[in-house]
């Protein structure tokens, strides 16, 4: 028999509970190799029937079963338990992130939909083109949506995600990982109108490179890097009038003017408009100046360097050229 | 009351194409409801692919679909019915592409095509081994995109019968605990299958059969549930499924010995025989001693010599589901695998039209439609193809939401019943309730339920005989002796789903009478359904499909009604 474990559950039942509350199941796991998932059945069945869960398939598929364990957001179903023991023999696990509980392990997801359907998660293709038979699509055009597509909708990406934490207008990951598959869909024909909704406040720009949507994805998706797909494409089509869209190209050139980047300069290269820098920088950049977090400087106003260039400048410079020309669509090399 | 003119029960890939085809036929008021979120459905864990004779692969027709899923089936087929699946197929299979489901594909573009079990044309049309996952998030896409109204995580208690016509259904809102009716014009069912009675499946925990079950007690027999799939790989002990696209892909199966045992069962088709043959020649592998693993209960998948680029290219899934469940890397070794209760032939009984038909005459009851693995039209007779049940719950999802949108657009004879009606059918499904709440018994419905399975796989498995059958035919009744003194802790309303697999397993025990029984009677071999003291298909007597009827006392009485043979006369079954 294996040896006895711990899981501390996370718990609150809306009709008994003012505010929620730990408990902890100690007790021998139904075999060495049982998943967490197993083990969490093991209570419900044999120990506490009143634990409450949403699990389906336990075989990574129909994405029913995420939820925090020790503190990150996951499948239960697609990991044996001994993978997750800390020193103690225990397992900590508690409801996904950034969405209300309703129940013990069970959040509502209302939110999360709301995303998914914020980016019209469909083909859209003109009938005139429903000839007979199937639209050709080649296998590389495949390859570009095989990582998207295989998305189960668990919602562990929103578990982690550092933005939609701070900022619930951000599609976040799972939609833009959708949006993304039906971008680089051939037989989508909307391609243009959708890069530019994307391109807006909330949409692909407001990913802060985090990685923790790439952690807790239970599938090869990797939203994160959707995320990066859908921004070059953005950039080959020419959708550069967005302040996201500013601001990345603005840190390349900062960067190649001293080696530094200089994160004062950032944000006047970011925004719009000089209606966006008198409403909404100035008033920060004052706040900020007030509270001794930054020192104003006129210089920053006028273009060109203005910080000594790091040794070896020309290193940088060779770096920047490279992923340039790397970067660049092959057929124009 | 809630109202709709129609309610289709399942979100899986019958259920939501039924909604589709009923909105383009017209139908204004549709709604969805599930136990689970629709991509949370069963159906997509399918894997393998959607059979199509496109013939993008080799030479193909309908009619070498039709005779193989007519020859697979053992000739219990319906050939009405498998007749309009195959001539349906291409059509449906270009139908989900237009609509945006994601393909694997051929270097020219096309929808790649492989081989798979008692096909005999690679007509196996795939999105690497995630086909189900990529219809049913295709198809809920264009839910999303009609903004069909979903009851996400409702639970059905029971279908409203009067007069003979169906008047709707009562509901409970899994969230609140709360229990009404929803009035509708016509219910569809595409509540999917019941592999959950067994110790080891590749069923999902939802999929309990209470679909099947609330229409039986409703007063409609159900079709041939003797017949149950084992498939012959799902992962040793855990039961997860392995895509028979492997073996589609060329994958070997070895036994213990690390012979390819098939050239004893099917020297032609070998690996890619249908899966009722190779599932009985692993396990006859097995009780001969020639199994693998600590307990020789398993026999082993061989991808080796597929390569790494394959494996990964066209079976990602299942190498990521060896990994993490059996800590195996499939390209280096072989996988251990058993025979796994996968699919239920048997169901409720509907024409071709998805019509729920409830005698031996198949006369129709008004507003009652049902498709995929919940109903039996039956294209798969005794024993279903791979890559057939996705296809038939598109065919038949499909053209039961037409049906439904004919009937309403058609000038039917609206006979509403009276509210009386449903507050007594509310009032029974919250007494029930009431009494499940309140279940304070010394057993465990955890126990219960493995006993069950238990029962089930060691006495109505891959193989069975008359005296375990008749055994558990009197065991099943004390099943429902102790589910009665059972015990629930959890008494609260919202979010119960320890009331809610109490419920479930109330249903698995009354399916697994219905199996039993008719098992017990069926005195031969034929597909899924295998008697080791009746060895051989008898056409003579048992040429006939299964009709199982609930009785006053809730034991089941059997029936039987004919086969529609049209173009292919039985013959002996050989690969």
């Amino acid at each position: 028999m294996p040896e006895p474990i711990t899981i501390r559950v996370k718990r609150f039942n809306p009709e008994t509970d003012a505010e929620s509350y730990w408990q902890d199941y100690t007790f021998e796991p139904p075999s060495e190799d049982s998943t967490l998932l197993d083990c969490i059945n093991h209570i419900k069945w044999f120990i506490d029937g009143t634990l409450t869960y949403r699990m389906s398939c336990r075989s990574a598929i129909c994405g029913s079963c995420a939820m925090r364990v020790n503190g990150g957001g996951q499948l239960v179903c697609n990991s044996q338990y001994r993978d997750h023991l800390d020193k103690e023999n225990t397992i900590t696990v508690e409801p996904a992130g950034n969405m209300p509980v309703i129940k013990d392990l069970v959040t509502d997801a209302t939110g999360f939909w709301e995303k998914i359907r914020a980016v019209d998660p469909y083909v859209k293709t003109d009938a005139a083109r429903e000839a007979e038979g199937e639209h050709f699509m080649s296998p590389e055009d495949f390859s570009m949506i095989d990582d998207a597509s295989t998305c189960i909708m668990c919602g562990a990406c929103y578990s982690e995600c550092t933005s939609y934490e701070i900022d619930k207008n951000f599609l976040g990951p799972a939609a833009l990982a959708k949006a993304q598959r039906i971008v680089h869909d051939t037989r989508d024909e909307t391609q243009e109108q959708r890069l530019t909704q994307l391109s807006e406040y909330g949409g692909m720009w407001d990913c802060a490179h985090c990685f923790a949507c790439v952690q807790a994805c239970p599938k090869p998706v990797n939203p994160l890097y959707r995320i990066v797909d859908l921004r070059n494409e953005a950039h080959k089509q020419g959708h550069h009038d967005n302040n996201g869209s500013r601001h990345a190209r603005g840190f390349v050139d900062i960067v190649e003017e001293s080696g530094w980047l200089d994160e004062a300069k950032l944000p006047l290269k970011s925004v719009g408009s000089l209606k966006e820098f008198v409403t909404d920088l100035l008033p920060m950049g004052v706040r900020m100046g007030l509270k001794n977090k930054f020192r104003p400087n006129p210089m920053h106003l006028l273009p060109g360097r203005h910080h000594p260039p790091v040794p070896k400048m020309n290193e940088v410079t060779k770096i920047i050229e490279k992923t340039r020309a790397a970067a660049e669509p092959k057929d124009k090399e | 009351m809630i109202e709709h003119d129609v309610i289709i029960v399942g979100a899986g890939l019958a259920g939501q194409s039924a909604a589709l085809a009923a909105i383009a036929g017209g139908a204004k008021d549709v709604a969805i409801l599930s136990k689970v979120h629709p991509v949370r459905s069963h159906s997509g864990a399918a894997q393998g692919g959607i059979a199509a004779s496109l013939g993008n692969a080799d030479e193909d027709s309908v009619e070498m679909h039709d005779y193989d899923t007519v020859k697979g089936g053992d000739f219990l087929s319906d050939q009405d019915a498998s007749l309009i699946l195959t001539e349906s197929a291409p059509e449906t299979v270009y139908a989900l592409e237009h609509m945006g489901v994601v393909f694997s594909r051929t270097d020219d573009g096309k929808i790649a095509q492989r081989p798979f079990g008692g096909h005999s044309s690679p007509r196996a049309c795939f999105a690497a081994d995630r086909t189900g996952h990529a219809i049913l998030h295709g198809l809920f896409e264009q839910i999303v995109k009609h903004d069909v109204k979903i009851y996400s995580e409702w639970y059905m208690l029971s279908l409203i019968v009067h007069d003979n016509r169906c008047h709707g259904i009562v509901v409970m809102n899994i969230d609140t605990g709360e229990i009404e009716a929803i009035k509708a014009k016509t219910v569809m069912f595409g509540t999917g299958g019941y592999g959950r009675i067994f110790l080891t499946t590749t069923n999902a925990f939802a999929s309990t059969g209470d679909g099947a079950i609330i229409s039986y007690r409703a007063g409609i027999p159900l079709e041939d549930t003797e017949f149950m799939q084992f498939h012959p790989t799902g992962l040793y002990r855990h039961g997860i499924l392995a895509s028979e696209g492997a073996r589609g892909e060329g994958a070997y199966l070895i036994n213990g010995k690390g012979e390819r045992f098939m050239e004893r069962y099917a020297a032609g088709m070998m690996e890619l025989a249908p899966r009722d043959i190779v599932s009985r020649a692993e396990q006859t592998e097995i009780d001969e001693g020639r199994g693998g693993e600590e307990d020789g209960d398993a026999v082993y998948l061989d991808l080796r010599h597929l390569g790494k680029d394959k494996i990964m290219e066209r079976l990602p899934q299942i190498w990521q589901l060896s990994r993490d469940f059996q800590g195996i890397d499939m390209i280096h070794e072989p996988i251990p695998i058993q025979p796994t209760a996968h699919y239920s032939m048997g169901g409720v009984p509907t024409n071709v039209d998805g019509e729920v038909v409830y005698d031996e005459a198949e006369n129709v009851l008004a507003g009652y439609y049902a498709a995929g693995e919940c109903a039996c039209v039956s294209t798969h007779g005794a024993n279903r193809l791979g890559t057939n049940s996705l296809l038939e719950a598109c065919v038949y999802g499909d053209r039961s939401g037409r049906s439904i949108a004919k009937y309403l657009s058609g000038g039917y004879e609206d006979k509403p019943a009276s509210p009386q009606v449903f507050s007594d059918a509310v009032a029974q499904a919250k007494e029930r309730a009431e009494r499940v709440r309140a279940m304070d018994g010394p057993e465990t419905l955890g126990d219960i339920r493995n006993d069950l399975k238990e029962a089930m796989t060691h006495k109505c498995g891959v193989y069975r005989s008359e005296e375990p059958l008749a055994e558990l035919v009197g065991e099943l009744r004390d099943f429902r002796g102790r589910y009665e003194r059972a015990h629930i802790s959890d008494r609260t309303r919202r979010f119960n789903t320890e009331f809610l697999e109490a419920v479930e397993l109330d249903h698995m025990i009354e399916l697994a009478e219905v199996m039993a029984a008719g098992a017990l009677e069926r005195q031969e071999s034929r597909g899924g359904h295998s008697r080791r003291d009746f060895p051989t298909r008898d056409d003579e007597k048992f040429l006939k499909h299964t009709l199982a009827h609930r009785t006053e006392d809730g034991t089941p009485d059997l029936t039987y009604k004919p086969v529609k043979i049209i173009r292919h006369e039985p013959v002996e079954r050989k690969y």
